[in-house]
Formats: structure tokens, sequence, C-alpha cells
């Protein structure tokens, strides 16, 4: 370890904040980390700020408006390390909902004057605009998982976080397949794991918060989903979800609309 | 004096700045600029399945995604003629319980009241106060632990549906709370005895306040909706009374009443009308500390915040006590067309939602409301009625004193700006 401690910078994006206060949340760790970094910008814990460069900089949201492109460059510059913190900052989050239709449609649903809003026609990833060193998934993120991050960098380590999916964690908890044994639509199976079950644990399916795994076969789960649907076109739109911007589950989705035309 | 300009506030949620424009002594422009920017959620929720509307609301804010929640499933279930399981009815509330714990602890010690001890953080007072921040840090964490027992987690919990909820908690997890709930509650009293004690800056206003209020129970989830200069409405007559217009000199899309008042919702506006419904150890802790209601200086919103906490710490441990789940969760639902309204109080204060949904139960208009949009209007009026007192102060003091009363609002610039219109015409 340096003989200095590490500057952390928080910074947000187009988001719901509710990433950033999952850091907030961690009651028990939260003075600890407070002694073992030096927080030097976190705009939602404290007034204080100091200028970078900063050792480490999480960012959460995604990037939608020309502003946003400019400043996530010039973090970019600022940090050491960053990090993109949570589904939006991944793969552009709930608000990448508008890439999959006309954003000026959407604009003139919800403004009046939509001639003064200043937004890009997509809501896109960190990674999409600059060169991220580590994404942490979730929608929100977990916690043990951005403790073992910050842990891991303190210690010149690489971060263990999971590669398997929700099914993994189904199976630990002992919670019975809800898309086996209740034919309830679920795509557990095809995303990656960190929530610990907690859908299929109420009894309902996974609706894919933590993004998608790299190596499920999604070509056959589509096909149990689209025989499962409760109300017609369910399949396209649990994959067009939370991370329905993620590229493995915007082109399954892609593609079962364009069977369907 | 130089200009109050504050280019990104600090201990809010969501991104926004200050600007208030000075000329011999008299505040002669102010602006709170949003630059959260949109995010089209009405727009979006347009063409998605009812049931997934609970969802899809919630990543509206992180912090009161139960509110979403609740505002959202409340309307649905009107659209569709449905009333719940009374035993889900509590457990709605006890989840909101959840909320208004985690919500208020965090607001009030992590962003509020460090501007009245002198320090930047609440990390930064641990140095000195480790046991307050240690308190704090518990109290808040007794509120994300119950909404974890009922939802799988406190962000964005996944366990309520139009209907119910997908399922009901282990009664043993909820019973398991009840030793830190009571902590809870002896700590709660504590710190609305300390609350009592802060130097809050001096600033009355006469405001209009408007809070959802029930004759049986601290209005959260139902009833009607009661303004301070006795308006009453029906939820859904809600649009009928409050409006919402472009100003000048606001980024913002602001609400006034129908008779073209700014008015007051949150903390403030629902103790002042509803201390009646409080539970005893809140309105034993109101008389121990003589608190003189209304209410009126905007800065006591974290007294108001404090005294709500020993309620919803109190009605929390009456709901696990009587939590007795029979039957099914939720009702089997019946698609058909139809709309419905919904209206909770947030944290931050009373929260619509109104839908149509079409015969396949799929989502045809959405329109949000959220606490903050309503009170934009009356944060900048008052930076107006402080301005006389803080010309006066140094520049540092003053940019501090006009900073702490936009944080006293707890505005959630992030549920505010997806439905903020920007403004018609630069000034």
């Amino acid at each position: 370890m340096s003989p200095h401690k590490p500057t952390l910078a928080v910074y947000k994006f187009s988001s719901c904040d509710g990433c950033q206060l999952s850091i907030l949340n961690m009651e028990d760790e939260l003075l600890d980390l407070a002694g073992a970094l030096d927080i030097a910008y976190f705009l939602e814990a404290t007034r204080a700020e100091r200028p970078g460069p900063y050792d480490i900089a999480i960012v959460e949201g995604s990037i939608t408006t020309p502003h946003e492109v400019e400043r996530i460059k010039e973090i970019r510059r600022q940090a050491k390390v960053l990090i993109a913190l949570g589904t939006c900052a991944t793969s552009g989050g709930i608000q990448a909902l508008r890439n999959f239709t006309d954003a000026k449609a959407l604009a003139n649903t919800v403004y009046d004057h939509p001639e003064y809003l200043h937004y890009l026609d997509t809501a896109t990833a960190i990674a999409e605009h600059v060169a991220v060193d580590l994404e942490l998934w979730g929608c929100p993120v977990n916690k043990g998982q951005v403790l073992e991050v910050i842990s891991a960098l303190l210690n010149n380590r690489r971060p263990n976080l999971p590669a398997y999916s929700v099914c993994l964690e189904c199976k630990r908890r002992g919670t019975i397949c809800v898309l086996v044994d209740k034919g309830i639509p679920c795509i557990g199976p095809a995303t990656q794991a960190g929530c610990g079950a907690i859908c299929p644990t109420s009894g309902r399916g996974c609706y894919g918060c933590f993004g998608p795994t790299r190596s499920t076969n999604l070509d056959s789960l589509t096909n149990i989903l689209t025989k499962l649907e409760r109300t017609p076109g369910e399949t396209v739109r649990l994959y067009r979800g939370i991370s329905g911007y993620a590229p493995a589950f915007r082109e399954i989705a892609d593609e079962l609309l364009k069977e369907a035309k | 004096m130089k200009n109050i300009e504050v280019p990104a506030l600090a201990r809010v949620e969501g991104e926004g700045g200050l600007f208030i424009g000075l000329q011999d002594g008299k505040a002669v422009e102010i602006r709170l600029d949003i630059y959260e920017p949109p995010r089209f959620f009405e727009g979006f929720l347009v063409g998605r399945f009812l049931q997934e509307v609970p969802d899809i609301t919630a990543r509206i804010c992180g912090i009161c995604p139960v509110a979403y929640q609740m505002s959202s499933v409340y309307a649905l279930e009107r659209a569709l003629g449905v009333t719940i399981h009374p035993q889900a009815r509590a457990l709605r509330r006890l989840m909101y319980c959840g909320e208004y714990i985690e919500s208020h602890a965090l607001h009030i010690y992590l962003l509020q009241a460090p501007d009245m001890l002198g320090v930047q953080s609440a990390l930064e007072l641990a140095a000195t106060a480790p046991e307050v921040v240690k308190n704090a840090l518990r109290l808040k964490k007794i509120g994300n632990n119950l909404l974890k027992a009922i939802g799988g987690r406190s962000v964005h919990p996944v366990n309520v549906c139009v209907g119910g909820f997908y399922r009901w908690p282990k009664a043993a997890d909820l019973k398991a709370l009840l030793p830190d709930l009571e902590w809870g509650l002896a700590a709660s009293i504590e710190c609305a005895k300390w609350a009592a004690t802060l130097p809050y800056p001096e600033l009355e206003i006469d405001y209009e306040f408007v809070a959802l209020h029930h004759p049986d129970e601290y209005g959260v989830i139902e009833g009607e909706i009661l303004s301070s200069k006795g308006r009453v409405l029906t939820i859904p007559e809600y649009e009928n009374g409050y409006i919402e217009e472009h100003v000048e000199r606001s980024n913002a899309l602001h609400s006034h009443t129908v008779d073209g008042n700014t008015y007051l919702v949150g903390p403030l506006a629902r103790l002042n009308l509803n201390n009646q419904q409080l539970f005893p150890a809140a309105k034993q802790v109101i008389k121990d500390i003589g608190v003189e209601l209304p209410l009126k200086n905007p800065y006591k919103s974290l007294l108001a915040r404090a005294i709500e906490l020993v309620h919803f710490y109190e009605e929390a441990i009456s709901l696990v006590n009587s939590y007795k789940p029979e039957g099914r969760s939720y009702i089997t639902l019946k698609l058909k067309a139809g709309e419905g309204t919904g209206a909770t109080e947030a944290p931050r204060g009373l929260l619509y939602h109104r839908y149509k949904i079409d015969d396949q139960g799929l989502v045809q208009f959405a329109k949000i409301t959220p606490p903050t949009a309503q009170n934009l209007p009356r944060i900048e009026a008052d930076l107006f009625a402080l301005a006389p007192q803080i010309v006066e102060m140094s520049h540092e003091k003053a940019t501090l004193t006009a900073e702490h009363l936009v944080r006293a609002y707890d505005p959630c610039i992030s549920c505010a700006t997806h439905f903020l219109k920007l403004k018609v015409e630069n000034v």
C-alpha cells in the first residue's frame, strides 16, 4: 500500500441515484470505507470537494446528453481507474428504452416544448464513450460486490465477481425453479448473478437487472419463453427491460420482432 | 454584494445548481437550475403491461422507489376496480414505514444536519461525534432491513404487484426485526429531542399546506387530498385542484393551485394537517419538546421528519406485531380497459399518478406528478423571502444559508426532472 490513501471520486450521470445510494447504504462499512479511502468528490455525501486527478472514479448512470459526452471524457482524463457502477452505466439502463423508439416522439409525449431539451437520441453505456476499467452490473448494484471491487483495488488484486447466472443462486437458496415448476417466464438463466435470486424466491420471474451472462443459450431459453407468454409480446418486453440495450438481450429481442413480422 | 452561485448542489438527490442575482441589496433573480437530464418515463411506459409498471416507475428514484411503486399499483388497481386483501394493505403500510425510516434518517443526518453542525458531511462529523453518526447509520439501516425483509432488497424492491404482493414475507423474518425496531423507536425519540435543539435559521412562511389525509391513520397510501386553505379533493379530482404551468425564469413546469397559489407538500404539510393521526409516542414527543404547530419554518422540515421518524418506528412495531398472512397475497386480475389515479405520500410529499390501460392491460397513457415538481415554485419563492436576510451576511454564510434552504426541502431532482418541462424563454 502506498503511504497516502487512494483518492475516490463518485459521479452521477442519467440515473435514479440508487447505485450511489448503495454506497451510503453500507451502514456497517461506510465509516471504515471513509477511513481507507480519501473521498475527494462525492456530491451526494459531502459539500467538500477537491480537484483531481483521482485514483478511483466511480460513475453511476448512462450518457444521454451532449454535455454528458464531454463530461465523461474529462472524468476519464482525471481518473487512474474508472469503474462503471450499475446497469445504467454498463448498458444504458432503463432510460435506454428510448433507443428502441423515436426519441423525438417520446419527447413530444412528455414535454410541451421538446425543442428546448438537450438530449441524445440514445442512452448509452459509459464504455461506448471512454475506456472503462471495470464494469459492475446491477439495478441496483449489490453492495457486497462494490466492497469486493474496492477492496480488490486497495489490495492490488483482481476482484472476485460471479460469472454464473441467477439459476445458480436459486439452487443455492433452495428456490424451486419458477420457469420449470410453475411455467412463469423468467430470464434468470440468461442473467448474471448478483441479486441473490430475489425475484424467483418471491414467486415471480427474473427481469434481468444484472445484465446478460456471457454463455447462456439464448435461443433455447427464448423458445421456452415464447410458449409461456401470458400476454402477447411478453418475451420481447422481458428482454427489453432494465438491461434491454445490452447487446445479447437487444439482439434476441430484435430477432423475435423480425420473426413476428 | 456578489451574486450567490452554487454550480452543483451537494447533499441533494440528483443534479442541480442555484443562482441568486443580487442588486442594491435585493434579490432580482433566483434560479434553481436543473441540469439532470430528462429520462422520458411517461413516454416509455406506454405499451408496457400493467404488471411491469411498478418495476419501471421504481427506477425513477433510488431513494423512494416504494413511493413510485405504491402510487402506480393503487392507480392501476383503481383502473381495474380491484380492492386488495386487508393484510396486503397493512403490509404496504409497513413497507412504506421502511422507506420513511431509511429516507428520513438519511436526510436528517447525512443531508441536512451537517449545515447546522459546521461540517461538510456526516463523514466529517464522524471524526468528532462518532456515536451520533453510528446511531444515525443504525437508524437508517433498520429501515433498509425492513424493506429487504418485505421486498427482497431496499433499493428497487421486487415484491409489490398490482393486486397485492407476489408473496407474503415470512412472519418470522418480520418478527426478527422487532428488537431493532424497539431500539429505533427509543433512538428516534432521542433524535427528535436533539433535532429540537438545532440552530435553525429563522424564516416563517404563510404556506398553503397540501397532504393526503385519512381520518383513521396518518395519511400515506389512501384518503383525501386536504389543503390548509380548506380545499378537500378526492384523489381522482387532484387535477381539478392542482395545475402545472410554465412560469417565467424557471426551467421547470411549476405546479400551482387552481387559485394560482404556490403550495407546499412534504413533512411540514403532513405534520401540520395530520398530527391528530400520529401514533402516541410521536404525539408525546411533540409535547415533550414543546413544538407549536403549525410549523411554518421550511428549515424545520428536519424536525418534522424526526417526529415522523418516531411515528413510523412505532407504526412499524404495531404492524409487525399484528402481521397475520392468510390465503393468497394477491388478487387475480380480470383485465379490462380503464383509467385510474393513485396518490400516496412519498417521504418528500404527495406523488400523483394517472394511467389509461386497454383491454389487454397495456398502458396507453401515463402521467406522473412528483413532489419535487410541486415544491419547486415554493423553493424559489422561499429563496426570495430569505433574500433580505442573506444580503446582510458574509458571502460564505449567505451561500450556505441559501443552499441549506434548498436541502431542507430534500429535493429529489432525479424524480422531478423526468417530468420537468424546460423553459420556454431564455431570460
